[in-house]
């Protein structure tokens, strides 16, 4: 037989039919919807008079628009709580699972996912949002889709796509002290840019990889959206197994044992044959920072800002009109330059990991007085737990509030944005012109970074606050 | 989805010859608390297109008025990040039918396609071409042919063939729908469902 890829084998069984010169006709075994991109794809439905065709496959929760402080009013913004309440509205009609506003399994969609163990290995999940790269973590295809898809999945559990090409990342060698998963895939963005990766799918292997916590994981594959791969999967492994076991209660799985069995053939053939084979030295990375105003724009952050962009272009107006956005000229250093607000959160980083890493920075110091801070649990889970292992409170005395949970500042369609002209060190994923708000300047980074810019008022190495012996999260 | 059928199209195009455009460009995040498809091609490209002040930005190309018609000349890796459909309904509420760069992301792609919005790949040496002849003159034609899959810069006579995949182009030509499809394949989703042993 052939030898295959992770992808081809999972892709390959989910295929219901394949178009002649076209797409194929790909079976979802998980749809995570939101109130932003479904309201739509119910519309359609309505439209054609058909009902949703498997309503317990699709999971629901309200988490773009959604107000970080007393969620237990009502949402002052019209146009979003319409859109919230469309959202349970046609939960309700339909019988799909809400874990909407106020529910205490809330959060952002790509953390509820894996937390509450809808994520499994070898499915096959999409949602109407880039960002569902994320699930890749755990061994299965998951990408973003756009709203007319949604209305496809919800009216016959498909999608059509294409089949992308395979791309294969390995990072082998030791990771330094302060740099973790973001600074990983920060870095490999910089190194291909935002648009290295399009038309691909990515396994990301190696040495440095297996060495990341599922969490971690979570922050690769998240961010392969940004490189413009569909997405990107990490084979599963015990620590992905570990990581299972401690869910209560998978929803679907009665004997986890025997699917676990069934989970360890989930890997590449060792002779499979990728179409880009792309390798990268764990040991070069250094904690990274954005400088412009797309995820390819990144440098370590000791580093300057180069003088032209990818292809030598220094005349780009694009790379020009880049930087004159941010206030920032070519050949500058960053290290230094004062910060407004810094934001801990994001399907990105805001899982408890993530709270522990900016809390070790944080431990004993107080926030810069010039820093606003949003610091956003990704989910109801995230956030009990920050108060049970005392974190809540070390933030507080540190001078930072807890919100309560949401995509918030990541994409500022609610009230936490980013002024004008202000900048922002963020843990989220995107630095695009006015992402935070409109003239909002966005500064990517790992939670370790944005810590240290929270306690110093100004971009500071993250690795002047950890001590050698100190553990750090990956 | 909106069935529309696209065949030919000869128009005057307008350049927005940026790399990287992202959809919170397109599109930004604010303006997605609609439930409706409708109306997002006023907010379309709102950051640029309007001051601060919330005044028109005299500079932006569709506040030119000497630039107008149906096809954006965009520049390479154009509707990168965010999945949202919101970015191709602005651009077609607008009143765009097709989008020309050398590169697209994605998603973009896929959400172009399933809504009647034509994109088109070409060299970025004929993109870089037809920028510059559109820049020097707004009345710069060009004509696209879905069927032979033909597009074609009318002062000079460039012609090129683009690439589409044959079920999207049949579905654009007919105006046919995705989901009219997946729903007449029922009964085989029903049975590749009984044949798999699926995860509840």
């Amino acid at each position: 037989m052939k030898s295959k890829t992770l992808f081809d084998k999972i892709w390959d069984s989910h295929v219901v039919r394949s178009i002649e010169d076209g797409p194929d006709v790909l079976y979802i075994d998980r749809h995570y919807i939101h109130e932003v991109t479904s309201p739509q794809a119910f519309n359609g439905l309505k439209e054609r008079g058909i009902p949703v065709f498997r309503p317990g496959k699709t999971i629901a929760t309200a988490d773009h628009n959604i107000p970080t402080k007393n969620q237990h009013l009502p949402i002052l913004d019209e146009l979003s709580r319409n859109q919230v309440e469309r959202l349970s509205e046609n939960c309700r009609k339909y019988g799909i699972e809400l874990f909407g506003l106020n529910h205490p399994k809330n959060g952002i969609v790509h953390v509820i996912g894996p937390e509450l163990g809808y994520t499994l290995p070898g499915m096959i999940i999409v949602c109407g949002d880039s960002h569902t790269s994320t699930h890749g973590a755990f061994g299965t295809i998951a990408f973003g889709i756009g709203t007319s898809e949604v209305e496809m999945v919800l009216a016959a559990q498909c999608v059509l796509q294409p089949k992308p090409k395979k791309m294969r990342i390995t990072l082998d060698g030791e990771l330094h002290k302060g740099v973790t998963s973001k600074d990983i895939i920060m870095y490999i963005i910089s190194e291909i840019s935002a648009s290295g990766a399009t038309g691909y799918f990515v396994e990301y292997c190696g040495s440095a990889i297996r060495s990341l916590s599922m969490e971690g994981r979570m922050t690769i594959c998240n961010m392969s959206i940004e490189m413009g791969a569909r997405g990107g999967l990490i084979a599963p492994d015990e620590t992905t197994f570990d990581y299972l076991k401690k869910i209560q209660a998978i929803p679907g799985i009665d004997d986890l044992k025997s699917s676990i069995n069934e989970w360890k053939k989930l890997r590449s053939d060792t002779d499979a044959v990728f179409d880009r084979d792309l390798k990268f030295d764990a040991g070069l990375i250094k904690p990274m920072i954005t400088y412009g105003t797309n995820p390819g724009m990144g440098m370590a952050i000791d580093d300057s800002i180069p003088l032209s962009d990818e292809n030598g272009n220094n005349a780009s107006s694009s790379f020009l009109k880049s930087l004159d956005y941010m206030g920032f000229k070519p050949g500058m250093k960053l290290l230094g330059h004062p910060v407004d607000f810094v934001f801990l959160g994001s399907c990105t980083n805001g899982r408890i990991e993530d709270f522990r890493a900016f809390a070790q920075v944080i431990k004993g110091r107080k926030k810069a007085e010039n820093i606003t801070a949003l610091i956003v649990p990704g989910s109801k889970k995230v956030e009990e737990q920050l108060a049970a292992e005392g974190l809540t409170e070390l933030y507080k005395s540190a001078g930072f509030e807890v919100r309560q949970p949401g995509c918030s500042s990541c994409l500022a369609m609610n009230e936490d944005k980013i002024p004008r002209g202000k900048y922002a060190v963020s843990t989220s994923n995107r630095n695009f012109e006015g992402r935070q708000g409109p003239g909002s300047r966005t500064l990517l980074a790992s939670p370790l970074t944005a810590a240290a810019a929270a306690i110093t008022g100004r971009i500071t190495d993250p690795r002047d606050f950890i001590n050698e012996n100190q553990k750090v999260k990956k | 989805m909106p069935k529309v059928k696209f065949d030919i199209l000869e128009s005057t195009c307008v350049p927005l010859p940026y790399e990287n455009v992202d959809t919170d460009q397109i599109i930004p995040a604010r303006f997605l608390s609609a439930t409706s498809r409708q109306g997002f091609g006023d907010n379309l490209f709102r950051d640029w297109r309007y001051a601060k002040t919330g005044e028109k930005n005299n500079e932006f190309i569709l506040n030119n008025p000497d630039f107008s018609g149906k096809i954006l000349v965009a520049g390479k890796n154009f509707g990168s990040g965010s999945s949202r459909e919101h970015a191709v309904w602005a651009i077609f509420d607008y009143g765009f039918k097709a989008v020309v760069s050398s590169f697209f992301a994605d998603i973009f792609m896929n959400n172009a396609l399933n809504n009647g919005l034509l994109p088109i790949v070409i060299s970025d040496d004929l993109l870089k071409k037809l920028t510059t002849l559109v820049q020097n003159n707004p009345n710069t034609k060009v004509k696209i042919d879905l069927e032979k899959q033909t597009f074609t810069i009318l002062s000079t006579g460039d012609s090129v063939k683009f690439a589409i995949n044959p079920y999207k182009k049949e579905c654009l030509l007919k105006g046919l729908d995705d989901i009219d499809f997946l729903l007449s394949i029922k009964s085989l989703i029903t049975g590749f469902e009984n044949n798999k042993s699926l995860t509840k």
